[in-house]
């Protein structure tokens, strides 16, 4: 996995591998990352370090309570791997082992391989994906705890949240969104601003919705294409044990199905990696960039309320200095946040944009490839079965 | 068919004198002929034709002494089945000189009937593919027919031959007789040379000579062929009488005229010309048969509602009183005509097709329900697997011949099918059948002598587990595919949503384009869908079904068996009562001992020679199943492969259609 990233002049170069001791010690999720760097705070040009999932969480979290980066979106945080469904079936392979002929065995064996390595590379992939964007973000990528996380080549001893921490992260959330609700109701100066929060509103509870329903159909498109993978295993069994002419047909046809459904399955695959991961990244993205608005409208609302305060202060003439500085204090916080925010929306719609074009492009590209390649098998196949029956 | 006999008129007179010796010949053979091919299919048809003689002369049968009522049916037989033999041999010749393209049968036609006659059983393979001119015609028909391809003939060529010999045992006689009559009426209506009563005949008719071609049943075959005739025939009478059809009388009449003519002559080339005649004839009529079923239509309310379905037929068969014709039928009609078929032809190890099962839960539904799409593709299948049902009834060439067949196509008012109706009655009954069948099937250790059906049992089964693996599987993949429609659907929307709250414009653009992408593909998922059903799923239900039927005729074979074990079983009972007789002097009861084993050798070797039979049959019919089995897995995944190609190919267009619209995002 390479990508190449540029910010400012810099070459970045993350490579990220992950390694797996086996399907049966359960995932274990872990990269490595290969970092080539010019950037002048690093101390080497190479260097490599070994990071577990709960790191990346960390470094997201770190940035999050960084009050300096409350003006910018913050990079989504890189889903939890999911392996519980290909767990399942594991499990599932191993209780059936008896009941199964030794083909469909290794077959199936092959299929949830397959599907492990699919979840495998995902994962991966999104977890580069945050990386980059800190590394491309001008500010981020000068961040302290990027360059530990980077460079520290030991363990960064993170560990997972405790019940405790995680019942205060829930309330925190509860206090939040209903501050959220509160906030969102304060009708902006700014017409920008106005106009992002209602968009972002909207949008992510689209996205949200599509990237559910693109799971979904995805999911039933692998069914699919297992049942075809299946009925060619069938017809397979079918043609070697039936005596009559029709064994050859049979062969055939099983052959046949036996290819389509790799490509109906790469086709989801395909939609899974360029269509859900895509609508899945701007779902944790828009929700980052309403994270930054949330906390511009809790600046503004400080501010205006410290204004209130000021007035109320003037009015009884009690505790204006203090009132005054507060209210300073909250105006520059408001200020520096909507100066650095409106940047930050424009490019994130910039880099939506970018990001959709280039997906849908490769979605259409893939598709059309997968359904020519079908159509060939179809067509040879066809001819051989019209030629020879 | 029609065009043979308008041939025929000319070469009459030379055909003339090889007739009479084909007949002669079948004279010398009549007798036997005709005496093994009643023993030969014990119950059902051999019952009809006395049937027959008891309806037309019955002050006869019962005044006269058994034997006179033996020699009596015998005789009626005879007579009618050689002169029609004779008459169509006429076509025979005629055919050669006219049609140039089936000319060159002449000259092979002669040959194969000796081997027909050594081998019956192992013949007709050889022969069938042996024999181009027999098969150009046929070819004509079957590419007509299944357009495809020239490997087609193959499949085709074969079972007409298979199918010939079958109708020899059983079914014959009796068609012959309502054949006979309905023609004669016909004719001066239709238009129709007179030649045709004889093509139509010929049909039939020259069917018990090959059959009878074991030459070495003519010795024993005589004898106990007359007891068992006469017997049948009395148990038969009582069952058939009441809906035995007027048709059945009148029609003996004419056959009763014919007699004396053929009794005297035979040639093995005849009959062998007669088969051929017969084959063509036989994929004639399947080209010429065409039945569809259309406007499933509700009658009634509520719970005694139910659906009828028009049978349309389109015909230039004789047989049938005109060419075009409809009837209304209901579900439990059909399966009436399956009983029906069944309880005549199945234990002569013919292979009934079944039709489509009872659905309760469907059909409530349907009663049920107003405008539900399930219960419309329930309707749609069913109607669909009705078709498939009579157009393999129809395709069988003997079960064509049947009158109930052409009744149910024909008559415009049928009598209600009692026994499907009272579902849980007769299920229940069926089902304990079956149970005891199981049972028995355990028990019945048969040593298999046949190689060929040790293995085409095993075949069979495998087959059928095989087939119900994948049809669940494929029935899965509908589902899967119905409900990746279905999501596809709602994602369809969801991008559209999403599109439209996209504020930049080309992006917004290009997600409302995808969503109409994911709409179309919608759509194509959908037919690919009930296209994986209507070709894939149910071809595959079908065939369990049938592979069912197949097991069906195993067992009926096996039975048959049975009853020959037993009765060997009985014998060697007698002859040890006897020898105990013997050897304890009571001479009083000896001649009763050995009355007894003379009736039990008699019964033996009729029970062998029906078994024998039914192997046959039964090895034709399995033929004949995996030749259009073979054709019909090829036609039904070649269409159903052909909309895949389809599929893909549509896919191809809706994406290359947005290609440049993501493309033009900016």
């Amino acid at each position: 996995m390479l990508v190449d990233r540029l910010g400012s002049g810099y070459k970045e170069r993350f490579s990220l591998f992950n390694e797996q001791e086996g399907l049966d010690d359960g995932p274990d999720f872990l990269s490595e990352e290969d970092r080539g760097s010019t950037l002048p705070n690093f101390k080497q040009n190479e260097f490599s370090v070994v990071r577990q999932h709960e790191e990346f969480i960390w470094l997201h979290d770190s940035f999050v309570e960084n009050e300096e980066y409350a003006g910018y979106i913050i990079p989504p945080a890189p889903p939890k791997p999911d392996f519980d469904a290909s767990r399942e079936k594991l499990q599932k392979l191993g209780e059936g082992e008896g009941s199964m002929t030794k083909e469909e065995f290794t077959k199936m064996k092959q299929e949830l391989e397959a599907e492990y390595l699919a979840i495998f590379k995902k994962t991966v992939a999104m977890h580069e994906v945050f990386l980059c964007r800190v590394a491309a973000h001008p500010v981020l990528r000068k961040d302290l705890n990027f360059h530990v996380f980077l460079e520290y080549n030991q363990d960064l001893s993170v560990r997972g949240k405790n019940k405790k921490e995680k019942l205060e992260d829930f309330f925190k959330n509860v206090v939040k969104s209903a501050d959220g609700v509160l906030v969102a109701g304060v009708k902006d100066v700014d017409d920008f601003f106005e106009h992002e929060k209602t968009f972002l509103l909207e949008y992510h509870n689209r996205v949200k919705d599509a990237s559910a329903k693109s799971d979904r159909m995805i999911r039933s498109h692998k069914s699919a294409a297992d049942d075809i993978n299946r009925i060619a295993s069938t017809l397979y069994t079918l043609g070697t044990q039936d005596s009559t002419d029709l064994c050859k047909f049979f062969l055939k046809v099983s052959e046949l199905f036996e290819k389509t459904r790799k490509i109906e399955a790469r086709v989801a695959a395909d939609e899974d990696l360029k269509l859900a991961d895509l609508l899945k990244y701007y779902l944790r993205e828009s929700q980052a960039a309403k994270d930054l608005l949330y906390r511009r409208g809790r600046a503004l609302v400080d501010y205006e309320n410290a204004n209130k305060a000021l007035d109320k202060a003037r009015a009884k003439n009690k505790d204006v200095l203090q009132a005054e500085t507060t209210q300073q204090v909250c105006c520059q916080k408001f200020e520096k946040i909507s100066e650095s925010a409106k940047q930050e929306l424009i490019d994130f719609k910039t880099r939506r944009v970018a990001a959709f074009r280039k997906n849908l492009v490769e979605l259409a590209e893939l598709e059309l490839k997968h359904a020519k390649g079908n159509l060939q098998l179809l067509h040879s196949c066809l001819g051989v079965l019209k030629g020879d029956t | 068919m029609a065009a043979s006999s308008e041939r025929s008129p000319p070469p009459f007179p030379d055909s003339e004198e090889p007739e009479l010796l084909e007949d002669s010949d079948e004279g010398a053979d009549a007798f036997t002929g005709t005496s093994i091919s009643e023993m030969d299919s014990p119950s059902p048809d051999s019952t009809r034709p006395p049937k027959d003689i008891f309806n037309e002369p019955p002050e006869d049968i019962f005044s006269d002494p058994l034997s006179n009522i033996n020699s009596e049916p015998q005789k009626k037989v005879d007579a009618k089945i050689p002169s029609p033999s004779s008459d169509e041999a006429v076509d025979l010749f005629s055919d050669p000189l006219d049609d140039d393209s089936e000319v060159m049968s002449s000259p092979e036609v002669q040959n194969p009937m000796p081997d027909l006659l050594n081998e019956p059983v192992e013949a007709p393979k050889s022969d069938v593919l042996g024999e181009p001119p027999v098969s150009s015609v046929k070819k004509a028909a079957s590419s007509e027919m299944f357009g495809d391809d020239d490997d087609d003939e193959d499949l085709f060529k074969e079972p007409p031959k298979v199918v010939t010999k079958k109708p020899q045992p059983s079914g014959p006689p009796v068609d012959v007789f309502t054949e006979v009559k309905s023609d004669v009426k016909v004719k001066p209506q239709v238009k129709d040379d007179p030649t045709d009563l004889f093509a139509e005949e010929a049909l039939t008719a020259p069917a018990p000579k090959p059959s009878a071609g074991s030459s070495s049943s003519r010795t024993n075959g005589v004898h106990s062929e007359e007891q068992d005739l006469f017997s049948e025939a009395t148990v038969e009478l009582s069952l058939d009488s009441p809906r035995n059809d007027r048709k059945n009388k009148d029609a003996v009449k004419p056959s009763v005229s014919a007699p004396a003519a053929p009794v005297a002559s035979s040639s093995s080339k005849a009959p062998s010309k007669t088969l051929k005649e017969l084959e063509e004839e036989e994929s004639e009529d399947k080209f010429d048969l065409n039945i569809s079923i259309t406007n499933p239509e509700k009658v009634g309310d509520g719970m005694n509602a139910y659906m009828a379905y028009k049978v349309s037929t389109q015909t230039s068969l004789t047989m049938f009183r005109s060419k075009t014709f409809t009837v209304r039928r209901r579900f439990s009609d059909f399966l009436g005509l399956f009983e029906k078929l069944s309880e005549k032809h199945s234990q002569n190890g013919y292979l009934i097709p079944p039709p489509p099962e009872k659905s309760i839960l469907g059909m409530t539904k349907v009663k049920v329900g107003k405008e539900d799409p399930s219960s419309a593709e329930f309707v749609e299948r069913r109607r669909a697997a009705l078709e498939r049902y009579l157009q393999r009834v129809v395709s069988h060439p003997s079960l064509l011949q049947d009158p109930d067949v052409r009744e149910f196509l024909e008559k415009e008012e049928l009598p209600r099918a009692v026994s499907t109706q009272a579902l849980s009655g007769a299920g229940f009954l069926k089902m304990l059948n079956k149970a005891t069948d199981a049972v028995s099937k355990m028990t019945i250790k048969m040593n298999e002598q046949d190689v060929w059906f040790d293995e085409k049992i095993q075949d069979v089964e495998n087959e059928e587990q095989h087939l119900r693996k994948l049809h669940v599987m494929v029935e899965s993949l509908v589902n899967h595919r119905k409900e990746l429609s279905g999501n596809t659907a709602v994602f369809a929307k969801s991008v559209a949503m999403l599109g439209s709250s996209e504020d930049n414009t080309a992006l917004s653009r290009a997600l409302s384009q995808l969503a109409e992408v994911e709409d179309r593909i919608e759509q194509l998922h959908q037919e690919q869908a009930s296209n994986d059903f209507f070709t894939f799923s149910e071809l595959l239900a079908d065939y369990i079904r049938l592979l069912g039927a197949v097991r069906g005729c195993f067992d009926q074979r096996m039975k048959a068996w049975q009853r020959w074990q037993d009765a060997e079983n009985m014998l060697q009972k007698k002859r040890e009562a006897e020898a105990k007789l013997l050897w304890a002097n009571k001479p009083d009861k000896l001649q009763q001992a050995k009355d007894e084993i003379t009736e039990w050798e008699a019964k033996v070797t009729q029970y062998e020679r029906e078994f024998e039979r039914i192997s046959a049959t039964v090895r034709k019919e399995v033929i004949r199943f995996d030749k259009e089995k073979a054709r019909d897995f090829n036609r039904q995944v070649i269409k159903y492969l052909e909309s895949l190609l389809h599929s893909q190919q549509q896919l191809i267009k809706y994406w290359d259609a947005f290609l440049p619209e993501a493309k033009a995002i900016v």
